[in-house]
């Protein structure tokens, strides 16, 4: 690889090389603030590499690889070069992760203790964790939280925080100082922007906290509130969950001890404004 | 006549939760997610190998059953013993 660059989110290390110097500036840029893997040896390795070498100068396209990789994963044309990393890191965690439990979930952190927000994509995951880290809570990770089978902390993953259509003007409005990355329009997901988390979610990435409140969060709909029984809670986290079946009895001994001891909502919302005051109500009186 | 009795303890992680009970089964790496009469049914065979009847009898004189009907508590076995759960004797 030709460009190469190495950074840690959270507890992991990720070292990632390109062909091109474009999607490593990006990483360098927006990821300035954060640390070297310990000890300089990265637990994931991300490769953005051109199909073929004159792919490299022609209609470039990206490919992503790494230590795990799904095969036939479409390529990203070169101006998604960003995006092609964050997804070559997303999936060395969701497919190598086997020291803790992976959620598909934001969490957030106030007094030590952490809010799990979990849901389908569109559910508002992202733009509920970054609007909270505006109002003053920790931001612990937009895309994933993981659970420490062993202690049943949760771990934070605060990468870029990956902002979608409407919820761009939304954040940028409550986050006017903040640094974003360039605007991606035409991603599989529609018009993307990267956010980078505010200077208090970097130098404390590595703290875990104790998980106190999970929600399941529905954007669209009018604002309703129920309760989400243990069970319940059970099934749709192992559904949010990329490594339960690979960590056999240890994930199995995390998340039941996380839904007997957490309790969970579902909150449908129409707005984000909405969304807040439901969210800042449900952790005042749990 | 057939008997069942429940897999070895030291294999299966139960864990009771609001309605639903979950069972880890460790042989399979599988998780359970189970009702009423699963958790019954394999507290009543314990160790202990029973035939259908024996098993019947056993939960009528625990539960209230309404319905005691030894053809789909046959069937409920089966699928127990498909599962890992419950042993043919």
């Amino acid at each position: 690889m030709r460009h190469v660059t190495s950074l840690r989110i959270g507890p992991m290390g990720f070292r990632i090389g390109s062909d091109w110097r474009a999607p490593i500036a990006a990483l360098d840029d927006l990821y300035r603030d954060y640390p070297k893997p310990d000890g300089g040896i990265p637990d994931f390795n991300v490769h953005l590499f051109a199909a073929r070498p004159w792919r490299r100068f022609i209609r470039p396209s990206v490919h992503i690889a790494g230590d795990f990789v799904i095969p036939d994963a479409a390529p990203l044309p070169l101006e998604m070069g960003l995006l092609a990393a964050e997804m070559g890191m997303n999936l060395q965690m969701a497919l190598g992760q086997r020291r803790y439990l992976l959620l598909h979930a934001s969490a957030v952190e106030r007094d030590g203790k952490a809010l799990l927000m979990t849901g389908i994509s569109g559910a508002g995951k992202s733009t509920l964790a970054a609007l909270l880290m505006a109002r003053g809570w920790r931001l612990m990770g937009d895309e994933f939280a993981l659970v420490d089978p062993a202690t049943g902390l949760i771990h934070g993953f605060p990468r870029l925080i990956s902002l979608k259509n409407e919820a761009l003007p939304v954040v940028q409005a409550a986050l006017p100082g903040a640094r974003f990355g360039e605007i991606m329009e035409g991603t599989p997901k529609g018009t993307l922007r990267h956010l980078v988390p505010d200077a208090r979610a970097i130098a404390a990435m590595a703290e875990p906290a104790s998980p106190e409140l999970i929600l399941f969060p529905s954007f669209g709909f009018a604002a309703e509130e129920r309760e989400v029984l243990p069970s319940e809670a059970f099934v749709r986290l192992t559904q949010a969950s990329t490594n339960y079946m690979s960590l056999g009895e240890r994930g199995f001994d995390a998340l039941t001890g996380l839904v007997k001891a957490v309790p969970a909502h579902a909150i449908d919302y129409p707005d984000t404004d909405t969304a807040i005051a439901q969210v800042e109500r449900l952790w005042g009186t749990r | 006549m057939t008997a069942y009795r429940a897999a070895p303890p030291a294999t299966l992680r139960i864990v009771p939760l609001d309605a639903l009970t979950l069972i880890y089964h460790r042989a399979s790496g599988i998780t359970h997610i189970v009702d009423a009469p699963v958790p019954e049914i394999l507290e009543a065979l314990g160790e202990e190998a029973l035939t259908v009847d024996g098993l019947l009898a056993r939960l009528a004189e625990r539960f209230d059953l309404a319905d005691a009907d030894p053809m789909a508590l046959a069937v409920r076995l089966d699928e127990l013993v498909t599962a890992g759960l419950v042993e043919r004797r």
